[in-house]
């Protein structure tokens, strides 16, 4: 029997105070009218009292046809919270760049109301639109209600996770390829792939349209694809002098922080030895109005970052060091087919694309997939002299050799 | 009914959800400014000016919160709004008289403007105990503890760069935060206990046993039903054979807590980009509030906020300064725990003379 004491929150309670916005006041507007939301907040309370989580591991939940989309949650204390018995996720992919109008969020808004907690993560770690907590039963209506509204559910387990990617050329000066086209070019080309989990594990990838990489993509993604150039940065000599008058000191400021010491300055005149720029952005996101990214413009490639479950984690290293970015992008898409196909079938349950690789080795992994060795993708040569030579001469071998050669 | 049923449509096109200046202006942007915190201005090589306001959000968002969002929208922006990386909303203007109603707005909704250049921005982060079964402690109340004691460093641009700061819940990372300037991570310090009773219904004996990184996991088996042990001695209490088995309970509230790891960066900007390293291996779980964590990253950043030079991120002015003086500085104690000792730990071994003996 409930005691008068059940629906106080006062640990809770403790963070609505301050300046940041509180999640728990996000939860409180929804008690009163979502019996979940109230009882989330009940376990919830308990959880701070208790110091752990009263979450049970996923189960298979799902929208008929899909395979991922939904992640299974049920509590520990049904008995306690039944209106957080099951409490699913739902994970809905989210347009390019994350742009909205207001009649999408409402129409998004309506869909939740009825459906589920109203409860949301604007956005999860991946990029989707979060729907946080449903019963079983509520599953297939709402998302029956997402597709009328032109949403779709986005990834999970073992597919092709919902892309994602920076703000690009919708508002950035820095975008050296089109992001949100490539994105949402990806996400409809794979579908398949991103709702029938087929893969060995996960796989991300993340758009990034210069190396700021503003979304994380070196660290976060299987695929990072990170726009850059491989002309001349642009030089308004101009403007360089107004940042001089100022403040900026240009040897300090930006000689000082330039990777490669390639930008010089003689008080009137700032040159740049482009040769030797290796595309930090540091001279470019100090000085925006007078330097600017040069025109031939394109991505670098990387592959294999993960977070350290199972054996470490990584960050992406070099595939590709420049390729253009243009529809239909099929250059890009035949590389990502053949990295699966190998990785589909050499990869063990559970490994990323990049602990794959390790285990293999680049070189033999590079072999697989059609792809030329080059020195941009290794920081510097190996150091240990343990080479796993593939070939060698047999007694008599020596002469046809000598004798081809002339 | 199945045939009605509709699958496999994707995202709606982002194009339709562009701001008409955005279409106008769309990969023609020349530069931008930072006109004060939280509010920058994007001028096209037209001459257009798109004025972004950004307001801090808790990233779990109501409903209700959601449509007095779009409401604003439609007040100030024509009806366009977004949403940035690191879970904060962005307003997009064009009538550079809108930007202080609508911050007022916003501050009337205690969501604070903020976050753009040498500032703070959100925290990325993860579920804990709201959502998640494998927490090694809370994401949004730290979180939120973390943000009410930096929020100046949100609100104005008195740093000396960039700040970026993730918390994940467990060693799993939803949140990526292997590469933050400080990054806060939930972690397990007892090895899992085996439900012996249930494990072999539950989960599959060889998949838990190759689970684990480190061949801790063994198949035994416990009163006549087929089971696993676990060799505590070789556990790093990674909870990867919890994730692949329930029956594998890792959670404990006496020895969960939260460390703390420095000077990441993803950013190719001057240095290439960075792993986080361990800067405090263990903080207690001290719900609601947090102290001990709150305070070890507010003394973290205010030593950076002191000795970096301009445009240093936490990463570089570590590398600089050299790691002893870090751990001087902060007041930190180097332990044991500090020195890798998984695989290829030799690495991060100090391998010259090269010292500061400070």
């Amino acid at each position: 029997m409930a005691d008068p004491g059940d629906n106080a929150t006062p640990l809770l309670d403790e963070l609505e105070k301050g300046p940041w916005p509180s999640f728990v006041t996000e939860i409180k507007s929804m008690a009163s009218e979502n019996k979940m939301c109230k009882d989330l907040l009940g376990q919830l309370e308990k959880s701070y009292r208790e110091k752990r989580g009263y979450w049970k591991h996923g189960g298979i939940v799902g929208v008929m046809g899909y395979g991922g989309g939904v992640i299974g949650r049920y509590s520990f204390l049904a008995e306690e919270y039944p209106n957080v018995a099951h409490f699913h996720t739902l994970r809905i992919n989210q347009p390019s760049g994350w742009f909205y109008t207001s009649d999408a969020i409402r129409g998004l808004c309506d869909v939740w109301e009825k459906h589920g907690s109203g409860l949301t993560n604007m956005h999860g770690s991946t990029g989707d639109i979060v729907f946080l907590g449903t019963v079983t039963d509520e599953l297939e209506p709402t998302f029956a209600e997402l597709t009328e509204h032109g949403f779709d559910l986005g990834g999970s387990g073992s597919d092709m996770r919902t892309p994602s990617c920076c703000v690009g050329p919708a508002r950035c000066e820095w975008a050296c390829y089109d992001t949100l086209h490539l994105t949402n070019d990806l996400t409809q080309t794979f579908q398949d792939e991103l709702h029938r989990p087929a893969f060995p594990y996960k796989f991300k990838f993340k758009m990034a349209g210069c190396p700021n990489d503003c979304v994380a993509s070196i660290a976060r993604s299987d695929m990072s694809i990170i726009g850059t150039w491989r002309d001349d940065i642009r030089i308004d000599q101009a403007e360089v002098k107004k940042y001089v008058d100022g403040g900026i000191n240009i040897h300090k400021d930006i000689y000082a922080n330039c990777p490669t010491r390639c930008i010089s300055w003689d008080g009137e005149t700032l040159t740049i030895d482009n040769a030797n720029c290796v595309k930090c952005m540091h001279c470019i996101n100090a000085m925006p109005k007078a330097l600017r990214p040069g025109t031939d413009r394109g991505a670098t490639i990387l592959l294999g970052a993960k977070a350290p479950i199972v054996e470490g984690a990584l960050l992406g290293s070099v595939l590709v060091p420049f390729i253009k970015i243009e529809p239909p992008y099929t250059e890009l898409k035949d590389l990502v087919e053949r990295i699966w196909d190998f990785w589909g079938e050499h990869g063990k349950n559970r490994e990323r694309v990049g602990e794959l690789i390790q285990r293999v080795g680049l070189g033999n992994f590079l072999e697989a997939i059609e792809v030329e060795p080059l020195p941009e993708m290794v920081a510097h040569p190996r150091e240990n002299p343990y080479v796993f030579y593939e070939e060698y001469f047999e007694e008599g071998d020596e002469d046809e050799e000598e004798e081809e050669d002339e | 009914m199945v045939t009605d049923r509709k699958t496999d449509i994707g995202p709606p096109n982002y194009e339709q959800f562009l701001p008409p200046i955005v279409k106008a202006n769309y990969g023609k942007w020349k530069y931008h400014e930072v006109l004060k915190p939280g509010v920058m201005v994007h001028v096209g090589e037209s001459g257009d000016k798109l004025f972004t306001v950004r307001a801090a959000s808790p990233r779990l968002l109501s409903i209700t919160k959601l449509r007095a969002f779009a409401d604003l929208a439609d007040k100030y922006c024509g009806g366009h709004l977004r949403f940035t990386s690191r879970n904060n909303v962005e307003f997009l203007l064009t009538d550079q008289a809108n930007i202080d109603p609508l911050i007022a707005d916003l501050k009337k909704m205690n969501h604070p403007v903020g976050g753009i250049g040498n500032s703070i921005s959100n925290i990325v982060h993860t579920q804990g105990w709201v959502h998640c079964h494998s927490a090694a402690t809370d994401a949004s109340g730290v979180v939120k503890c973390v943000m009410d004691d930096l929020h100046e460093y949100f609100t104005e641009m008195k740093l000396p760069g960039k700040l970026r700061v993730a918390l994940a819940c467990c060693l799993n990372m939803c949140g990526a935060v292997h590469c933050s300037d400080i990054a806060i991570l939930g972690v397990h310090r007892r090895p899992p206990k085996v439900d012996h009773g249930k494990l072999n219904k539950l989960c599959e004996i060889p998949s838990v046993v190759s689970s684990c990184p480190t061949a801790a996991i063994r198949p035994t088996t416990v009163d006549g039903k087929p089971s696993v042990e676990v060799d505590e001695d070789l556990c790093m209490f990674c909870a990867n054979c919890f994730s692949v088995c329930p029956s594998m309970s890792i959670s404990d509230p006496l020895n969960d807590g939260v460390s703390i790891w420095v000077g990441g960066k993803v950013s190719n900007a001057r240095v290439e980009p960075m792993f986080s390293k361990l800067a405090i291996p263990y903080l207690p779980n001290n719900p609601p509030r947090w102290p001990e964590v709150v305070g070890a990253v507010r003394k973290i950043v205010e030593v950076w906020a002191e000795g970096a030079h301009k445009y240093e991120r936490m990463g570089e002015f570590i590398a600089r300064i050299g790691w002893p003086r870090f751990f001087k500085l902060t007041g930190i104690e180097f332990t044991k725990e500090h020195i890798d000792d998984f695989k290829h730990a030799g690495l991060t071994y100090k391998r010259s003379a090269q010292l500061r003996h400070v």
